[in-house]
């Protein structure tokens, strides 16, 4: 297995390149070093000369990705792509170009991100696998029925609404829970109540309807009859058969998610002033700060290769009949 | 069992203090003297070198005290000593270097500014004030994550070097001051010491022009007259900054953990920055080492009746601490402002009319909900305009033939500010008569201050001349019925913009219908943001939208933005629609120079004149600021120029407590029905799922 996962980073490296690559060519084909200098130094006043001298001290003063003026191999690595890019793969995020250190940014910001997408996953997934259950239990009942119908409705409805929906009836209406906010510690569980619940009412109608597609295409086997023919009741069916049988493509889902949740999500965060990792991509496009990008691209990229790579090592522990060589 | 169940439930509930579990602060903070606030951006620099938004200067203006300051209360804007003594001693020189009265502009080749500062002024407490911290090891720094774990911080008095050094770091490439350019121009030596800095380094050198007298007095001397410098002293460009401060954070390690003077201001006000977490709060707190500050005695008319002499003469600040929040949205902030647990709010349009409404004769009320929660509203013309150029470089609405004048002048009749201020801004604006909003010497009310060639004076007031005018002036202009006549099609204009996002889709259609009135085809080219800036800059746009904020109480700061000097094209300045008119130049020349007088009135109503016929802008409106505040928040006024306002600023804690009391009571009831709900659904399930499970195969 640690040849198979040694191999599978090696050719990480090629894709994260290729795509370092890829936003460098994105980035600059919008925005130039001049841009990016006159919206660091603002409206007003701004004169060539400072433009100039922001390019020199940041380091865009050279060419983009090729230097015909340097010698040898110079040529590749007096560039702005190789003086930006290369610190990545050493995880050396460098600074954004309002002078903050990423790293650090990073770090401090995951957190937040972390404390609302890890309990959102974790309930959201109870709550989904539990709704399908019952959904199944029921199959061919009024409960079913109305249930899909709740579903299909909950999946109708905007991500938005139940934001300000929620914000409105639970934080305005009964008072039982800040509207917005974060703090570090126990204190921030009662402003991740909202949120979280949020988080699991939306995802409900389109989760409970996919695992419980895969629970009804479990209870359909041969072993499923079997087990109910040796005289085990419904319940004992499902959650013993049914719902083990089910994990690989519920794995599949969920494991490749895991490392995704540092990365925070944007709406969320922002209506809920959660300073996690959900913004600052957005934020930094908007400045035009390359730096942040880069390194939010990067990252966005590393943690997905590790998601797939967990993937492919949880099937192994889940079905004895994959092997990872 | 479940009765009992339900008792205990419910004593449960009415045993517990159900008021204010949607408080987001920490509860052992309701009885200070705390100023809840927000902010939706975090700040791009609070280095007071670097530092130019309105957003920067809500924290630095509190921290970093430049020598004047603007009155709180007077109006028109007045100056006054903030750090300094008193105001600057002003004298003139000429090329000889002798002392000239300063009358004849000519004569003048140096201006001098003398200033004063107190004695006694300390800074906040900081540990770059300890020398052996200003030697830190590689393995200290390792181990420092915040300034306060720094176990020895110190003070030192203000003293005029400190001034001298931060005009220094204005004029150092390395610093990147936005000001530069501007004060290249006027400091003597600023340019030369900008190209020596580099290799000397800024304590080793001195610039010739900025000179430190003794302890407490320090001279600039600027190239020629240029009285709108004083505004520039009461900006936090000026202010002070230690060197042992700038030797502290230059230490290598320190900047890969946030710690630079970028984010840690280190002032003399009456706050300073204790907690700095632009991702999520930013926290001021009272300066225990901040002077003897006095409320001020005197206002303008009025203000005694309003109770905002009342702390006449109390020491100042008033409020303990500041708590800004990280708030990006608005419905959220707005929320939390009705609950009481912010002390402020602007007015987002979602919400305008929840809080607004206009009465007869167009002021705008609360409205009665509002009231009911003692809720003041107070509103503001800003010292801003917004304004549409014509590109005066454009062969077909630019330059100075009668017929592109007339162009112009009947799309400035054409296009109804007042309907957009009514239907885009909420009637949150004023029609611009000329570019001097209200506030700035030179801005004249009523007939004298209309423009003569959109406006009639009907009835006591401006009343927009008819579209019939509009198409007169257009068949002058050789377009009759908007007919170009090279193409004997309606005339296509091109209108360059950044707004290309949905909401903004009416806005561009009201413009597209304004153009329609006269016949021409209005092309709306959306592009980014970036490129718009290209286009103006290399002069390819045609028609476009434009804004100017004040930096300082005086006409020259707009009326330079048609200045030929200033041209966007040749000169990368900021006249944006490259106007150029040689009567006009000599006369903002001789203005510009001026101290206000009858005759500088007379000048600038002349400029006035000519711009108004030229019409290289449509002019657009002056935007009002609504601001709402909660009745406990007390001493308010609005002030467009102050960046200190915070420290006349007074929270009644006691009062706000009550309301937050009053306000926020939870209520469970809803989530018990909803329980009961749901047990009344899953009853029957489980009774048919059972019933099933007994069932035999048939």
């Amino acid at each position: 297995m640690i040849q198979y996962i040694l191999r599978r980073c090696l050719y990480a490296l090629p894709l994260l390149m290729g795509v370092n690559i890829l936003t460098f060519v994105l980035f600059f084909v919008v925005n130039n070093p001049d841009d990016m200098a006159r919206m660091q130094l603002g409206q007003k006043h701004v004169t060539e000369q400072a433009i100039q001298n922001w390019k020199q001290q940041h380091g865009y003063d050279l060419p983009l990705l090729w230097n015909q003026q340097a010698d040898s191999s110079e040529k590749l690595t007096e560039t702005i792509f190789y003086q930006k890019s290369m610190g990545l793969f050493l995880f050396d995020f460098g600074l954004s170009e309002s002078g903050r250190n990423i790293g650090a940014d990073i770090k401090q910001r995951m957190w937040p991100s972390l404390s609302i997408a890890l309990p959102s996953l974790m309930v959201g997934l109870l709550v989904n696998i539990s709704v399908a259950l019952m959904m199944v239990l029921f199959r061919n009942t009024y409960i079913e029925f109305s249930s899909i119908v709740l579903c299909v409705v909950l999946m109708s409805i905007s991500s938005l609404f139940y934001i300000i929906g929620g914000q409105f009836f639970i934080g305005k209406l009964l008072k039982l829970v800040p509207i917005s906010g974060y703090d570090t510690g126990f204190s921030a569980i009662k402003f991740l109540i909202l949120p979280v619940l949020i988080s699991v009412v939306s995802g409900v109608g389109s989760g409970a309807r996919w695992y419980r597609t895969l629970f009804l295409e479990e209870v359909e086997k041969d072993y499923v009859r079997t087990a109910r023919a040796k005289g085990l009741t419904e319940t004992q069916v499902l959650f013993k058969h049914v719902l083990k049988n089910a994990m690989i493509p519920i794995l599949t889902g969920v494991v490749v998610v895991l490392p995704l949740l540092f990365m925070g999500s944007l709406i969320m965060e922002s209506f809920f002033s959660i300073p996690g990792l959900g913004s600052y991509t957005i934020d930094a496009i908007n400045r035009q700060d390359f730096a942040i990008v880069r390194s939010m691209v990067f990252l966005g990229s590393v943690l997905y290769i590790i998601g797939l790579i967990l993937t492919d090592i949880s099937y192994s522990f889940v079905d004895p009949r994959v092997r990872l060589e | 069992m479940y009765k009992l169940f339900l008792t205990i439930f419910i004593l449960f509930l009415s045993a517990c203090d159900v008021s204010q579990l949607n408080n987001p602060y920490q509860q052992d903070e309701t009885d200070l003297s705390i100023l809840y606030s927000s902010f939706s951006e975090r700040p791009k620099h609070l280095d007071p070198a670097v530092s130019y938004s309105a957003n920067e200067n809500t924290f630095i203006g509190q921290i970093y005290e430049p020598p004047y300051q603007y009155h709180y209360l007077k109006r028109p804007y007045q100056l006054e000593p903030l750090t300094a003594v008193n105001m600057p001693v002003i004298e003139y020189f000429n090329q000889q270097g002798n002392k000239v009265d300063g009358v004849k502009i000519a004569d003048i080749a140096y201006t001098d500014y003398t200033i004063d500062i107190k004695s006694g002024i300390k800074y906040q407490f900081h540990p770059a004030f300890i020398e052996a911290n200003r030697k830190l090891t590689a393995e200290q720094i390792e181990a420092i994550n915040l300034l306060s774990d720094f176990d020895q911080q110190g003070t030192r008095e203000l003293i005029a070097a400190d001034y001298v050094y931060q005009i220094k770091r204005l004029a150092d490439p390395k610093v990147q001051s936005p000001i530069f350019g501007v004060m290249r121009n006027y400091i003597l030596g600023f340019d030369e010491f900008s190209k020596q800095v580099n290799k000397a380094g800024i304590k080793q050198i001195e610039i010739s022009g900025v000179q430190v007298v003794d302890r407490y007095r320090y001279k600039i001397r600027i190239k020629g007259k240029y009285p709108q410098f004083k505004f520039w002293l009461a900006m936090p460009f000026f202010a002070p900054m230690a060197w042992e401060v700038e030797a502290f954070y230059q230490q290598q390690g320190l900047s890969d953990k946030n710690i630079t003077l970028d984010w840690f201001p280190v002032g003399t006000g009456p706050y300073f920055l204790s907690e700095n977490n632009p991702n999520q709060r930013m926290v001021l707190t009272k300066n225990p080492n901040y002077r003897e500050d006095k409320y001020p005695f005197e206002g303008e008319e009025g203000d005694k009746q309003k109770g905002l002499l009342d702390d006449a003469g109390k020491l100042m600040p008033f409020i303990d601490k500041v708590v800004y929040t990280l708030e990006k949205e608005t419905i959220p902030y707005w929320n939390k402002f009705l609950q009481g647990y912010y002390d402020a709010s602007g007015i987002s349009s979602d919400s305008f009319d929840q809080a607004v409404q206009f009465i007869g004769d167009g002021d705008a009320k609360l409205t009665e909900s509002m009231k009911a929660k003692d809720i003041q509203l107070q509103t503001s013309t800003m010292t801003s305009i917004f304004y549409m150029g014509f590109n005066m470089l454009d062969s077909t609405v630019g330059g100075d033939t009668e017929s592109a004048r007339k162009l112009r002048q009947a799309i400035s009749i054409a296009i109804d500010y007042e309907e957009y201020i009514s239907i885009f801004q909420n009637g949150r604006g004023l029609s611009a008569q000329g570019l001097i909003p209200h506030g700035i010497y030179g801005h004249e009310e009523h007939k004298a201050g209309m423009n003569p060639i959109v406006y009639d004076w009907v009835n006591e007031g401006y009343k927009r001349k008819s579209i019939k005018d509009a198409e007169k002036l257009m068949h002058e202009a050789g377009y009759q019925q908007g007919v170009d006549p090279k193409t004997g099609e309606s005339l296509v204009l091109y209108f360059d913009t950044t707004s290309v996002s949905v909401d903004d889709r009416p806005r561009m259609n009201w413009y597209r219908k304004q153009f329609e009135k006269l016949g021409i085809k209005l092309v709306i080219r959306a592009t980014d943001y970036n490129r718009f800036q290209e286009k103006m800059r290399n002069g390819s746009g045609q028609l476009f939208l434009w804004g100017w904020n004040a930096d300082y109480p005086d006409p020259e700061n707009f009326f330079f933005l048609l200045y030929s000097k200033n041209g966007k094209v040749k000169q990368g300045g900021e006249n944006a629609v490259n106007y150029q008119n040689a009567e006009f130049d000599s006369l903002f020349e001789q203005m510009r120079n001026m101290e206000d007088s009858a005759q500088r009135l007379l000048i600038i109503q002349k400029m006035q004149d000519i711009v108004r016929k030229d019409a290289p802008w449509v002019f657009g409106f002056h935007p009002k600021s609504f601001s709402l505040f909660h009745g406990w928040y007390k001493n308010l006024k609005p002030n467009l120029m102050a960046n200190n306002r915070l420290k006349y600023t007074r929270i009644d804690s006691k009062a706000r407590e009550l309301k937050r009391e009053q306000w926020n009571q939870a209520n469970f009831w809803p989530l018990l029905f909803a329980v009961i709900f749901f047990l009344l659904i899953l009853f029957p399930a489980i009774k048919a799922f059972k019933h099933r499970a007994k069932e035999t195969v048939k």
